[in-house]
């Protein structure tokens, strides 16, 4: 890693450059919400001007940009009698600009699924080569709680990684071409002034978490807690839409469906992004549904996120980002969900038996 | 027509109107970027937005539009005898549609405001299964063509057919619309079957349901968050009304 700092006028001078010549996405202010607040969501964008670098948080995750709510996996020919499998991996080059560093640890959480297990995604990989990160820190919303899940710093997975010391960026270069790009521009080394700044800066930042959630200990907790009552409970608040796990930058499910094209000469394999809360998603063929209960599906969800699963390392793929939690409208969200099951087996009087003494 | 080495017989197909504005009729006419592919499958038989042919032997019968008058009955039952494969075409033909809105006013009172009180037979609104027994539902106000595409295509080769079982956000969520509902809006995608791409809510327009019921709907649950959100329960009465797809749940208030 090399650290520099460059002006905030500077900045975009870099910025605007990269922009004008590459396809890029950053983002931008797409609605104003009924509570006065904006809403802001990854974009297209062709000049500096239109990226709003003061943004909070985007409503939807930067996950689309490697799996697409929607891919073409292959084509299939038929002629005479036989058939000929036609695959691209096609993935021009992208510029994805402010993505924060709960988004970057997703997408290194989305790396270790796709690339690092059995089945490498020859798909994922094609984009995940084919782009250009740069990371920008922020000031925690109320409701942010990757700190808890100790996703808000992030060291890998970006090329370029911007802290906000006041009149500049301090930035933390990861990769010989953002270093190159920069050198036509004027960054300077960071004085001692600024390390100062970086580090009171990011204190600050760690400090001003007001959502904490206690998830050590969480994946026995909730081996434990298989059978609580508490997940019909939320499960009756579910409207099993799946707006969670698309929004959610982890969540990385899918379906796969076959069309013939319409004159029948061929047909496409698309998969289609999905979401462990719709209805028919553990339905196998034969009809049977081992998730019928909305409830179950609920469970599961909580499960992949906060106990992990074998197939990615038992690791909790939750970055604490709460864009599910923002974008459900039953109002279930990970903290309360979390919150209630610690506190009905915490908070339990039945039994009350005594711990072992110490020894 | 060749299919995979397969000789295979194109369909024979029957497309019927009833009470409706014939808007998903003329779907299937339009797209001609693969009309005549489309057209290739299938051997109309009578269908007269396409075809000026009128024989009554057919396998499929598209049945467009609700029932509203008793000769219509006859003709439809007549329509079941003769298809293999029935399929309820359109919201109007799958839950009464548009059509049923004069089922909530008094049948003079209707007759009086548009017939000025000519005679006119005329009776409730009804869905195609009110009356037959549907094979396959295309929903849609109009239906999306697409979809209509890939289901022929599904019985020509006999391969799956089924439409989407989750509602509607999921759709819209993928096209990163901003909720309605954070803009302070009514919509239905919560409870509504997906399949015609979120296209209204992409548009900044509410979902009004017309594709009907999403599998496993939760309603006390949308009741509660439009209780929750101080939104209109009216509106939402209004909406839930508008196509007629919700009336069995009309009960699920809690
Ligand atoms: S939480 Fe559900 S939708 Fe998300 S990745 Fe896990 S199983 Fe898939
Ligand atoms: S589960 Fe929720 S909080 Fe966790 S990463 Fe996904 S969207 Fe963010
Ligand atoms: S938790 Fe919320 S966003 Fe997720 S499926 Fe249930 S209702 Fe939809
Ligand atoms: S606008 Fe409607 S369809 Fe879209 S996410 Fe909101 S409730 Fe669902
Ligand atoms: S968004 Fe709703 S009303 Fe609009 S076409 Fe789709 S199902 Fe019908």
């Amino acid at each position: 890693m090399i650290y520099k700092v460059i002006s905030k006028g500077e900045f975009k001078a870099f910025i605007d450059a990269l922009v004008q010549n590459n396809s890029s996405f950053g983002p931008r202010k797409v609605d104003t919400g009924s509570n006065g607040k904006p809403i802001y969501q990854f974009m297209p964008v062709k000049s500096v001007d239109e990226i709003d670098f003061d943004y909070t948080v985007t409503h939807s995750s930067a996950k689309h940009f490697f799996l697409p709510y929607r891919d073409e996996l292959s084509h299939f020919n038929f002629s005479d009698g036989n058939w000929e499998q036609e695959i691209r991996y096609e993935a021009p080059p992208i510029i994805l600009i402010g993505l924060r560093p709960c988004d970057i640890n997703a997408v290194n959480i989305l790396d270790d699924v796709m690339l690092h297990g059995a089945y490498p995604s020859p798909y994922y990989l094609a984009r995940r080569k084919n782009n250009f990160i740069i990371g920008m820190d922020h000031m925690p919303l109320p409701d942010c709680f990757c700190h808890s899940m100790n996703r808000h710093t992030v060291n890998h997975g970006f090329n370029l990684f911007c802290s906000d010391i006041g009149d500049s960026y301090y930035l933390s270069i990861n990769s010989s071409k953002a270093f190159n790009f920069l050198k036509e521009f004027k960054i300077e080394e960071p004085t001692y002034e600024d390390n100062c700044l970086l580090i009171e800066r990011r204190k600050n930042i760690k400090n001003s978490f007001a959502t904490k959630i206690e998830v050590s200990g969480l994946p026995c907790f909730l081996d434990i807690e298989f059978d609580s009552p508490i997940w019909q409970k939320w499960g009756d608040k579910c409207l099993s839409c799946g707006s969670c796990a698309m929004v959610c930058p982890t969540c990385y499910c899918y379906s796969v469906e076959e069309c013939f094209d319409i004159d029948l000469k061929g047909s496409t394999r698309q998969n289609h992004l999905y979401s462990c809360n719709l209805v028919d998603f553990a339905q196998v063929t034969g009809g049977h549904n081992f998730r019928p209960k909305t409830g179950d599906r609920l469970k599961y969800r909580y499960y992949h996120h906060y106990r992990g699963f074998a197939a990615n390392d038992n690791q909790q793929i939750c970055v604490g980002c709460n864009r599910c939690g923002r974008a459900c409208l039953a109002d279930i969200n990970p903290k309360d969900v979390i919150n209630d099951l610690r506190l009905e087996r915490e908070s339990c009087m039945i039994c009350v038996s005594p711990s072992p003494d110490k020894t | 027509m060749n299919h995979l080495g397969f000789e295979m017989e194109k369909v024979k197909i029957g497309s019927f109107d009833f009470t409706c504005c014939e808007g998903c009729q003329l779907q299937l006419a339009n797209k001609e970027s693969t009309l005549p592919d489309f057209l290739a499958l299938l051997d109309i038989r009578n269908f007269r937005e396409i075809s000026s042919e009128r024989l009554d032997d057919y396998d499929i019968a598209l049945v467009e539009g609700s029932i509203t008058r008793p000769d219509e009955i006859e003709r439809l039952k007549a329509i079941r005898a003769k298809a293999k494969v029935l399929i309820a075409f359109g919201t109007c033909a799958c839950f009464g549609g548009v059509n049923s809105l004069k089922n909530r006013i008094p049948q003079e009172e209707a007759i009086r405001e548009v017939y000025d009180n000519k005679a006119v037979e005329t009776m409730p609104s009804m869905k195609i299964s009110d009356v037959v027994q549907v094979d396959h539902s295309i929903p849609g106000c109009p239906v999306s063509k697409d979809e209509v595409e890939q289901i022929l295509v599904g019985i020509v080769t006999r391969s799956q057919v089924s439409l989407p079982t989750y509602p509607v956000c999921v759709d819209c969520k993928q096209q990163l619309n901003t909720c309605l509902f954070d803009l302070g809006e009514l919509c239905l995608g919560p409870i509504t079957r997906a399949g015609c791409n979120a296209v209204c809510t992409t548009g900044k327009s509410a979902c009004l349901g017309c594709r009907g019921p999403a599998e496993e709907l939760n309603m006390p649950a949308f009741f509660e968050l439009v209780k929750d959100r101080a939104l209109s329960l009216n509106d939402l009465h209004e909406m839930l009304a508008f196509y007629n797809a919700f009336e069995p749940f009309a009960t699920d208030e809690t």
